[in-house]
């Protein structure tokens, strides 16, 4: 009896709720800290960016107007799913890292927890960051914190799981749509989460992973005028980061600089914006209804 | 122009057309739809597409007001981009179309003979087909009977286009094949040649209200049949493909394969139109791609 042949995962990117090869036909190495080749992973272009970017912009509306109740169950879910796969995952990410395993459990389970935190936020954020405002007029007058539309994010280079979870998770609990350029170096755990997400119930397009270059991909989601906020918190470059910056200040973009600690609220905060509403009050007082 | 051809003659050439062969002809659109088209070359087949297209809108939620919103958008489409040829509208409003383009020089079409189905009696689509060349319209895009065509009497569908074409007077008559409904390579290349030798002055593929419109591989057999029958007749026919051209890359699909059969003659809006409404933005899109390097979105052309 001969010994079993191994099959081995095509690592490839997650776009528009579907898994592409690279548009280019590009692959690139991975190996883990110690030099071990572990796969091919797709190596995205700029096109495959664009292509990201129209997906995200598709499903931008669809899940901005989901209600926040069924945004919350969905990131549960991939919570769920996170824990059901959270062995393969502790082992890809101890290849990818070089952690010992049981470290590297560790880090799955945060990551797990890190989503159920953030599903529990999406029907509170908006009232702990809007709110009803005192006004000195016969005015009702609110502010509502909304999605900003689309982001692209650089996510963290050295924590390819739970930081991965910080650039996508704040974002679409608040009903942004995303496009992530996972870590270059380490980025089969972010694809295999792809995996994860496909099957909780997440729209199509609402998370993009791309694996490949920061160099070359970046700057192209950074002067896409498509994209609403830009997280720079994985440029590990300065002048790149700055160049990134100044491009994405042409389109207005809200931008995330590198290196800027965040904690869970301040994540939701930075990826919407505020809309204030006056309504007049005395027409309902005045009339003398039961309002 | 009328034709010279009587019903009989006219159907009897058109029954006497070879088939098509249709491996060959889709394997020649697929080839021509493989061609790169960059940097000024691009940026020059954005240009020409917009000039090409007739902007439409033909829902029954359409207004004056909406109507003149697309006029404006015709005349002055983006910055310094080109007009575009015409707009389309139903009969209706072609008299709100032709005010809010006059002195423009973009052109009023309206579709006319109970589009899109052209299943009403012929004195009620020749009644249709006056009042929109009464109210101003330029050009008139007339439906052919399918009914008749596919029940085989050629006749009936050749006389009919001629009395539109009389009702028409001086408007250019476009005469839509409905190929989405016609089944067969064979019957739109029949359909074609019936609707020239009738004295179309343009053949469009669709009314873009079937499940199938254009595609390249009809688009190509028509613009084969044009280019064939002024060869033999030195009159020259233009084409229209509409319906499901939504981006850039199918529309410079479109003006290589008429660069590549018919060559210069027809590469302009004179001989070759797009019916179109949601590409304008995609050209739009892309134009402002080419200029700032930047990927624009749909947050920088108007919403429609």
């Amino acid at each position: 009896m001969s010994e079993r042949l191994r099959v081995k995962k095509t690592y490839k990117l997650y776009v528009g709720g579907k898994f592409p090869r690279s548009e280019s036909g590009r692959s690139y190495p991975v190996s883990s800290p110690d030099g071990t080749e572990l796969a091919n992973a797709a190596l995205a272009s700029r096109k495959d960016a664009r292509d990201a970017v129209a997906a995200a912009r598709k499903a931008q509306r669809p899940w901005a107007g989901q209600t926040a109740y069924l945004r919350g169950q969905i990131l549960y879910r991939a919570a769920e799913m996170l824990e059901g796969r959270a062995g393969q995952f502790a082992e890809e990410l101890a290849d990818a890292t070089g952690a010992a395993p049981d470290a590297a459990l560790g880090t799955v389970e945060a990551a797990v927890d890190r989503l159920v935190h953030y599903a529990g936020w999406t029907d509170k954020y908006a009232s702990v960051l809007g709110g009803a405002n005192p006004v000195a007029g016969p005015y009702f007058n609110h502010t509502t914190p909304e999605p900003l539309g689309v982001v692209a994010a650089v996510a963290p280079q050295d924590d390819p799981l739970l930081g991965l979870v910080d650039a996508f998770a704040p974002a679409i609990a608040a009903g942004n749509t995303v496009v992530v350029l996972a870590s270059e170096d380490r980025p089969l755990p972010a694809l295999s989460l792809g995996e994860v997400l496909a099957t909780s119930d997440l729209p199509g397009g609402v998370v993009n992973l791309l694996s490949g270059k920061v160099a070359e991909v970046a700057p192209h989601l950074a002067s896409h005028a498509d994209v609403n906020g830009l997280d720079l918190t994985g440029v590990r470059d300065a002048d790149l980061a700055a160049s990134l910056e100044a491009a994405a200040a042409e389109t207005l973009k809200v931008v995330r600089r590198p290196g800027k600690g965040a904690d869970a609220l301040d994540l939701l905060r930075q990826w919407t914006e505020y809309k204030t509403v006056w309504h007049p009050a005395g027409m309902a007082a005045g009339a003398g209804g039961a309002y | 122009m009328g034709s010279i051809l009587s019903g009989a003659e006219a159907a009897s050439l058109v029954r006497a057309l070879p088939g098509v062969d249709a491996v060959g002809l889709e394997a020649r659109a697929a080839g021509l739809s493989t061609r790169s088209v960059k940097t000024t070359s691009k940026a020059h087949a954005i240009d020409l597409a917009i000039s090409m297209i007739d902007l439409t809108t033909l829902e029954g939620a359409d207004t004056p007001g909406k109507v003149r919103s697309l006029a404006a958008k015709a005349i002055r489409p983006d910055g310094d981009a080109p007009a575009t040829a015409a707009v389309c509208v139903y009969p209706s409003m072609v008299a709100a179309a032709k005010e809010a383009l006059a002195g423009s020089g973009v052109k009023v079409a309206s579709v006319a003979t109970g589009f899109p189905a052209g299943q009403v009696p012929l004195d009620v689509r020749l009644a249709d087909t006056e009042a929109a060349v009464r109210a101003g319209a330029d050009e008139i895009d007339m439906v052919i009977n399918r009914g008749a065509f596919l029940a085989g009497d050629l006749e009936r569908v050749f006389h009919e286009i001629k009395a539109v074409k009389a009702a028409a007077g001086d408007a250019r008559l476009k005469v839509i094949l409905e190929t989405g409904e016609l089944a067969t390579y064979d019957a739109v290349r029949r359909a074609s040649w019936l609707a020239m030798y009738a004295g179309a002055d343009f053949i469009k593929t669709s009314t873009g209200k079937v499940g199938v419109n254009a595609t390249l591989p009809v688009t190509l057999l028509m613009m084969q049949a044009v280019r064939d029958y002024r060869a033999l007749t030195g009159v020259q026919v233009g084409v229209k493909p509409a319906g499901g051209i939504r981006n850039t890359k199918d529309a410079i699909k479109y003006l290589v394969t008429v660069n590549e059969t018919l060559g210069d003659d027809w590469l302009s809006n004179e001989w070759f139109r797009f019916g179109a409404s949601s590409l304008l933005n995609d050209l739009l899109m892309q134009r402002q791609k080419l200029k700032t390097g930047r990927y624009s979105g749909p947050d920088y052309v108007t919403v429609d």
